[in-house]
């Protein structure tokens, strides 16, 4: 069945980049109206936020040789390093009331489905098919969609389902007195295997615990911008833990081996 | 002669591949869920205009292809497609006959029969989660009728004028 919905996205395909065309052509054309003053302010802008980010990632490599180290002391393994691509979303309205995006990576590129998708700010979703040339990716708000969080601040985990809105997840399985209130981050906690851990989802915008029912009715609203990014980011992440044993005890191994040999 | 039969073959396939692309159109959402089904539209009026041309594998193929396109379950606008071509293939003698109103009429329930066909299997996947305006298209996909039926009157003239 797969292989037949393959075969017939060739001849379907390209009518998606033609629908999107015009969208490119407008985002073209604005783009070489805007004037040299417009660009240099962005520029500095931009420069200034890379040297940032740039700061923060020198204390990012720190940390994380500080955590192997210390997941080290407790005997436990440590999954790190992630692969990305950016994909580009194409202006394609698949159906209503489901939201499920396009964008122009497919297997072609390597994509295949369950792959986790983010942007600058949080996740966005997860590649729900991959097609040749393009691929649907499922976003965090569509009712269909739940994935599996953690609060930042205290580490209690739950489930945040999509409702159907762009700006709203639900938060439906924790009990009235729950440790979580407005304002609290939302990140990925890896349970589930589709998610790499620690990447923020949403933030906390609303509790409110009725007497008579069993469970709190809490929303959030998410971290990524769902409805105005065009570039997303796909994710590969690297399923093999980074080995406890330090290096060199592994290269002795290796060389006992020979001379046993 | 051949060659009118390829010019009107690919004069059909355009009709096709243009409703299909306002099918997924990028509307913006609050308009989206008025979009009507143009792909079933162009059917129909080829179905009627010329059935022994445009027919159920006719229906049957585009609904594959739509199927592909919306993300849908395979399989499931080919079913509503060449059901709906079949009835309209049945009925093209009398419906030639009908004053326009009628027609427009017998569209609708050939829209929410395709419609209903897509209720059914919808809900057997994921039961009670489509709001009543799932069934807005079938309104738009009747008044849009004088339209297609137009425009693709002005195609069909012009091929016949060729």
């Amino acid at each position: 069945m797969d292989g037949l919905r393959t075969t017939l996205s060739f001849f379907v395909d390209p009518l998606k980049y033609l629908v999107d065309l015009p969208t490119v052509l407008l985002g073209q054309i604005s783009d070489s109206a805007t004037t040299y003053r417009t660009l240099k302010s962005e520029n500095e802008s931009l420069r200034e936020e890379q040297l940032v980010h740039q700061t923060k990632l020198l204390k990012f490599a720190a940390l994380e040789k500080e955590n192997i180290r210390l997941r080290a002391l407790l005997e436990n393994s440590f999954k790190l390093g992630e692969q990305v691509l950016v994909a580009e979303l194409l202006s394609v309205n698949m159906a209503p009331y489901e939201h499920i995006v396009v964008v122009n990576k497919g297997t072609r590129f390597g994509v295949h489905s369950q792959q986790p998708v983010l942007d600058a700010n949080g996740v966005v979703g997860q590649v729900f098919r991959a097609l040749p040339f393009t691929s649907e990716i499922m976003l965090i708000t569509d009712p269909n969609h739940a994935i599996p969080v953690q609060v930042n601040r205290n580490g209690l985990l739950t489930i945040a389902v999509g409702s159907g809105q762009l700006n709203r997840l639900v938060l439906p399985f924790l009990p009235s007195n729950a440790d979580i209130r407005p304002g609290d981050l939302l990140i990925t906690s890896g349970l589930g295997g589709t998610f790499p851990q620690g990447y923020p989802v949403a933030v906390v915008d609303e509790f409110t615990s009725q007497p008579n029912k069993a469970f709190a009715t809490i929303t959030a609203t998410p971290k990524a911008m769902l409805d105005r990014n065009r570039e997303l980011m796909i994710v590969w992440s690297k399923s093999i833990p980074v080995p406890l044993i330090s290096k060199p005890v592994g290269n002795e191994a290796g060389s006992n081996n020979n001379e046993a040999k | 002669m051949r060659l009118n039969n390829y010019v009107g073959f690919f004069r059909i396939t355009l009709t096709l591949v243009l409703a299909m692309c306002l099918r997924i159109a990028p509307w913006p959402p609050e308009i989206a869920i008025f979009n009507p089904d143009w792909v079933l539209l162009v059917l129909i009026y080829w179905s009627l205009v010329i059935p022994d041309r445009v027919g159920i594998f006719h229906a049957w193929i585009f609904g594959l292809l739509t199927d592909v396109l919306t993300g849908r379950l395979l399989g499931q606008y080919a079913l509503a497609y060449s059901l709906i071509i079949y009835i309209c293939l049945k009925l093209h003698k009398r419906l030639r006959q009908f004053p326009f109103l009628q027609q427009a009429l017998f569209i609708f329930f050939c829209l929410l029969l395709s419609q209903l066909l897509l209720f059914f299997i919808k809900n057997l996947q994921h039961p009670a989660q489509l709001k009543a305006s799932f069934w807005l298209p079938v309104f738009t996909g009747t008044l849009s009728w004088p339209l297609v039926y137009g425009l693709l009157g002005f195609v069909s003239l012009f091929r016949r004028i060729k």
